[in-house]
C-alpha cells in the first residue's frame, strides 16, 4: 500500500544528558515528547513554537543528524535511524542566520559545491543556480564574495542552496529568522511558488512568527516544551476560538495594571496586560461578548481610561495563548530550559 | 511553466564520491590561493626558522648537506601545519559554521568529503612547500643530489597518503570535541616538530625516540627523502629507505582503514549523543 505520509512520527521523543562545567553530575534534559506527526506527500506543514520549544530538535531528528531517543520517524518513507542514507537522498535543509559555505567562494562557487554532493552535473547545477539567483533577485551577485555578503542576501543564498538540488521533502529551520520585512516577503513568496510547481513536494517549516504560519502552511502544529499541544489548519485552530469574543483595549493608565485584577472575574478565560511606550494594551479572551462589561468596570476602578476599544478575529497568537497560557514572547523570555 | 524544472540526473555510487571529493576540495584549492597574502605568511615567515637553523649548523661548521635538511624540514612543516589545523580539527570548525550539519545531511558520503579536504589541503601546500624549496635553495645554495627521482616522487607521495590519512583518522576523533580540538592540536604540534626531526636528522637520537615517532608519517618520510636526495643523506639516514617505504605503505593503509570505521563509528556516535550540531553531551 502506499504511503501517503512524507514525514510520519510516532511518541516521538528526545532526552539530552546535560553536564554543567566543572561539575561530575549530569542532568537530563527533556527537548521533545510523544510527538506524533503525520505529514501528507505535497504539503507545507508548519512548527509553530517558541524559542527552545523543541522544533529545532525535531528538525534535527527527521534530518537523520540526531537519533531520537525513543519512539520513531520516518521520512519519505524510510526510518531516519535505519535508513539514514535513503532519507539524506530524498531531503535537504535550509536553517535561518546559518553562515554555510566558504567565505572566500563566490555564491555561485558555493552553490556548486554544494551540488555537488548531491551529484548534480556541474552543466545542470549552473543552469539551474543562474536560475535560481535571477528568481531572488540575486543574480548580479553571483560572483561576489559570500564573505562580502548581507546578512538578507547570505539568506537568500542559503535559501537558494536548499532548493538547488529539487529535494522531495525540504525542511526550513526559521527561514525567515533576521530578515528584513522586504528580504522576508521575497523568501514566501518563493516558497509559495515552489509549492506550486509539484504536488508531490513537501516542506516543513519551522517558526516563531505567527504571521508567517497563518500565511504560508496549509496545516500547523503548535508545540511548547517538547509536546505538541495542537495541529491543524490555521483556519481550524482559530475556529476553537470562534465562540469566545477576543477584544484588544488601548488604555491610558495613571499606575500599571496586573493581569489578576482582571483573571479572576467570571467569563473571562485569558487577559494579557502588555505595555509599549506610550500606552497600555490589553488582549480579552471571554467567554462571551456580555462578559466584557465586568471588564470595563475593573478597568475603570483601577483609574483607568479606555482610548480604544477593538473586537477582533482570533489569531494563532489567540490559539498559542490559550493553549500556553502565555504569549510566546513570554514563554521565550521565562527563564525555561531550553530544547533547541 | 514551472519556475524551476525538476534536476535531469543524479550521479550516485563512485560517480556521487568522485564529485563529492572534487566539491569539497575546490574551496582549497582554489580558494585558499585567493588570499596572495599566503605567500608571506606560507612561504617567507617559515623561511625564518629554516634561516636560523641554517645559521646555527654554519656557525658550528655542521656538514653543508644539514642547511638541505633543514630546507627540506621547513617545506614538509607546511604539511604538519595543514594536516594539524585545516584537517584533523577542520570538523570542530565546520561543525561552528553550520557546514557538519550539511555535509551529514546530503547523499555524498563523509569519507569523500574528508578526502576531498585532504586532497585539496595536499595540492595547496605543496604550493607552499615547493615555494619553500625554491626559496630556501636559492638563498642558501642547497645542493641536491637525487639518487633516484622516481623512489624520491614515491616517498613523497606515500609519506602524504599515510600522513593525510592520519589527518582523515584524527579528524573522525575531532567529529566529537567541540573546542577542546584546539587545545589538541597545540598539543601536538610542538613535540612533533622535534620527534619528527624537522630541522635534523633523526639518526641523532636514541633509536626508542624515532621508532615512537614513525607513528607520524613525516618523521620516517622526511628520512628517506634526505637520505634520496642528499651526498651524505644515506650516511646520515636511521633505517634503509627501503625498509621505510614498507613502513609508510603499511602506515598508509591502517590510517585509511582507520579513518573508514573511526568515521562511520564516530558519526552514529555523535548522532546518538547529539554533537553534530552543538556541544551538549
Amino acid at each position: 500500500m502506499e504511503n501517503h505520509y512524507a514525514i510520519e512520527t510516532q511518541s516521538l521523543g528526545r532526552i539530552y544528558k546535560v553536564r554543567h562545567a566543572g561539575k561530575k553530575e549530569t542532568k537530563t534534559l527533556t527537548a521533545l515528547e510523544g510527538v506524533d506527526l503525520q505529514i501528507r506527500k505535497g504539503e507545507l506543514f508548519g512548527l509553530l513554537g517558541p524559542n527552545g520549544a523543541g522544533k529545532t530538535t525535531l528538525i534535527k531528528i527527521l534530518t537523520t543528524l540526531l537519533a531520537p531517543s525513543h519512539g520513531q520517524a520516518t521520512v519519505a518513507g524510510f526510518d531516519v535511524s535505519k535508513d539514514p542514507e535513503e532519507v539524506r537522498r530524498r531531503i535537504n535543509m535550509v536553517s535561518g542566520g546559518e553562515s554555510s559555505g566558504y567565505g572566500l567562494l563566490t555564491v555561485r562557487e558555493n552553490l556548486w559545491m554544494f551540488a555537488q554532493f548531491y551529484g548534480i552535473a556541474s552543466k545542470e547545477a549552473n543552469a539551474r543556480i543562474k536560475t535560481l539567483l535571477e528568481i531572488v533577485g540575486m543574480a548580479d551577485r553571483a560572483n561576489a564574495r559570500s564573505s562580502n555578503l548581507s546578512t538578507g542576501l547570505r539568506q537568500k543564498m542559503n535559501i537558494v542552496r536548499g532548493f538547488l538540488t529539487d529535494p522531495q521533502i525540504l525542511f526550513l529551520d526559521e527561514p525567515t529568522l533576521g530578515l528584513d520585512v522586504g528580504a522576508s516577503r521575497d523568501v514566501r513568496n518563493f516558497i509559495h511558488r515552489w509549492m506550486g510547481d509539484d504536488p508531490q513536494r513537501t516542506l516543513l517549516l519551522t517558526t516563531h512568527y505567527m504571521v508567517e504560519a497563518d500565511e504560508l502552511c496549509a496545516r500547523v502544529a503548535i508545540i511548547n516544551k517538547g509536546k505538541v499541544l495542537a495541529c491543524g489548519t490555521p483556519a481550524s485552530l482559530k475556529q476553537s476560538l470562534q465562540k469566545e469574543a477576543i477584544f484588544r483595549m488601548d488604555l491610558d493608565c495613571p499606575r500599571p495594571l496586573e493581569e489578576t485584577q482582571f483573571s479572576g472575574l467570571a467569563g473571562v478565560h485569558s487577559v494579557k496586560v502588555h505595555d509599549n511606550e506610550i500606552k497600555t494594551v490589553m488582549d480579552l479572551v471571554l467567554a462571551e461578548e456580555s462578559v466584557l462589561a465586568g471588564v470595563i468596570a475593573a478597568v475603570s476602578s483601577q483609574g483607568a481610561q479606555i482610548a480604544t476599544l477593538q473586537k477582533r478575529e482570533p489569531t494563532l497568537e489567540d490559539v498559542f495563548v490559550q493553549l500556553v497560557g502565555q504569549r510566546m514572547e513570554e514563554v521565550e523570555h521565562a527563564d525555561a530550559p531550553s530544547g533547541d | 511553466m514551472p519556475m524551476l524544472p525538476p534536476v535531469t540526473k543524479r550521479a550516485t555510487g563512485w560517480r556521487l564520491f568522485l564529485m563529492t571529493v572534487m566539491g569539497r576540495s575546490y574551496p582549497r584549492v582554489v580558494g585558499m590561493q585567493r588570499e596572495t597574502s599566503w605567500m608571506f605568511f606560507d612561504t617567507f615567515l617559515p623561511m625564518l626558522s629554516v634561516a636560523a637553523y641554517v645559521f646555527v649548523y654554519r656557525a658550528i661548521k655542521a656538514p653543508e648537506d644539514y642547511v638541505g635538511f633543514v630546507v627540506v624540514g621547513g617545506a614538509m612543516m607546511a604539511f604538519w601545519m595543514n594536516v594539524l589545523w585545516s584537517m584533523s580539527s577542520q570538523l570542530y570548525w565546520e561543525k561552528e559554521t553550520g557546514n557538519l550539519a550539511l555535509y551529514i545531511i546530503s547523499p555524498g558520503s563523509m569519507m569523500a568529503i574528508l578526502l576531498g579536504m585532504a586532497v585539496g589541503g595536499l595540492l595547496a601546500t605543496t604550493l607552499r612547500a615547493v615555494g619553500i624549496i625554491i626559496l630556501g635553495s636559492l638563498l642558501f645554495s642547497v645542493n641536491f643530489v637525487v639518487a633516484s627521482f622516481w623512489q624520491l616522487i614515491l616517498v613523497f607521495l606515500l609519506t602524504m597518503v599515510a600522513l593525510y590519512g592520519l589527518g582523515m583518522m584524527t579528524a573522525s576523533l575531532y567529529l566529537l570535541l567541540s573546542r577542546e580540538a584546539w587545545h589538541f592540536s597545540n598539543l601536538a604540534q610542538e613535540p612533533v616538530f622535534l620527534v619528527s626531526g624537522f630541522y635534523f636528522p633523526i639518526k641523532n637520537f636514541p633509536s626508542w625516540v624515532p621508532i615512537i615517532g614513525s607513528i607520524i608519517p613525516l618523521t620516517l618520510g622526511m628520512d628517506a627523502m634526505r637520505q634520496l636526495s642528499f651526498a651524505s643523506g644515506p650516511s646520515l639516514g636511521w633505517v634503509s629507505v627501503n625498509l621505510e617505504i614498507t613502513v609508510l605503505v603499511g602506515l598508509a593503509v591502517v590510517f585509511l582503514v582507520a579513518a573508514r570505521f573511526l568515521l562511520s563509528y564516530m558519526e552514529k556516535l555523535a548522532v546518538r549523543e547529539g554533537r553534530l550540531t552543538e556541544s551538549r553531551s
